[in-house]
């Protein structure tokens, strides 16, 4: 019931509408009740409302507003990109992405392997059907 | 006509800025030297009467001439340019077909043809496709692509595919009566070298890709949850 991912500075967000679509960014000062000062490494610094984010689990040790260089140090020092790669909302996020960009071929050969994947599974059921009954 | 120059006239009067030239009237004539030509020829223009044209053989009133005047059509001088080849089909990618009896269909792309058209094979063996002829707006081109280096498509134009050109019969009384007895269309041998020729190094090197062969065999089709405009082809 209670809030677990609180808005503070430091907290890694994932940008949820707009341009910067799945970037993942970090809050580095709260403009007012509605907006926040947000940063990542590739981008210019700026304001983002906070409906247009959503927050992570993860956190990194800043001050407040650093210098790029400084917000890049605490972001490695603190592994967010491997952090979140191996979360298991990154990782969802990965594999929608994959999914997303498959070719018509790569679609025909994923159809072959699940198809071979279920066929495996299905002797193994009948194998221990067949031992259960006897 | 008077002869033609050796070299092109330039203008004697540069432009200042467009439709504003250098020189005045006077100017210009002066530098014609329009006063030079006036005075060898004492003070006016030369003028040169018209040469003597043979004279016109009489015409007489045409036998025949229409009750109304009607409108003839403007005269039409456009040529249609060649068709434009969509950059994500070069020679050796699979298309799919979209429409016609083959719809469905993954079909190899081999070059396109005068007319516009795309030659394409399926190859034949696989799926049945013979060589063919495809328009460009009935075919998705997919990203996959085929080594289609050892294959000879050199021969083959719009002209190879024209109907062949029947000869008619003058049907007498009695044959009204006889049931039509015609013989099924059965497709020259050289056309069936011709496929042979083309899909034997193309079978190669498909068979060389895992699961290629499988995948040019099946058709395509839309099934539940794929949305055409979000799929990556």
């Amino acid at each position: 019931m209670p809030f677990k991912r609180y808005v503070e500075i430091g907290r890694v967000a994932l940008v949820n509408y707009g341009k910067d679509y799945g970037k993942l960014v970090v809050i580095v000062d709260v403009v007012d009740q509605n907006r926040a000062l947000i940063d990542a490494p590739d981008m210019v610094r700026g304001q983002m409302n906070f409906k247009r984010l959503t927050l992570t689990d993860i956190t990194i040790d800043i001050p407040r507003i650093p210098k790029k260089k400084t917000l890049i140090e605490a972001m490695e020092k603190a592994d967010v990109k491997n952090k979140w790669e191996n979360s298991s909302w990154g990782r969802k996020l990965i594999v929608q992405k994959r999914r997303a960009s498959l070719n018509d071929f790569d679609r025909f050969k994923l159809m072959l392997a699940k198809i071979k994947r279920s066929g495996v599974i299905r002797q193994e059921l009948a194998k221990l059907k067949k031992e259960n009954a006897s | 006509m008077a002869a033609k120059r050796k070299t092109p006239v330039r203008t004697r009067n540069p432009d200042l800025i467009r439709g504003v030239g250098k020189y005045s009237r006077s100017k210009m004539y002066h530098k014609r030297g329009l006063w030079a030509i006036k005075a060898k020829n004492g003070g006016v223009f030369p003028r040169h009467d018209p040469k003597p044209k043979p004279p016109a053989a009489a015409e007489k009133a045409p036998k025949f001439y229409p009750a109304d005047d009607v409108k003839k059509p403007l005269l039409n001088k456009r040529k249609p340019k060649p068709t434009k080849l969509r950059a994500s089909i070069t020679p050796g990618t699979v298309l799919i077909l979209l429409a016609g009896r083959f719809m469905g269909k993954r079909v190899v792309f081999l070059k396109q043809l005068a007319s516009g058209l795309l030659l394409v094979t399926g190859p034949f063996k696989i799926n049945g496709v013979p060589l063919r002829r495809v328009n460009q707006s009935y075919v998705i081109a997919t990203s996959t692509k085929v080594d289609i280096s050892g294959v000879n498509i050199e021969k083959f134009d719009d002209k190879y595919f024209a109907k062949a050109v029947e000869k008619k019969k003058k049907k007498g009384e009695g044959e009204f009566f006889e049931a039509e007895k015609e013989d099924k269309k059965k497709l020259p041998e050289d056309k069936k070298e011709d496929q042979k020729a083309v899909d034997a190094s193309l079978i190669k090197s498909i068979e060389g890709v895992p699961d290629l062969k499988a995948y040019l065999a099946a058709r395509f089709s839309l099934k539940s949850g794929m949305k055409p405009h979000e799929l990556v082809f």
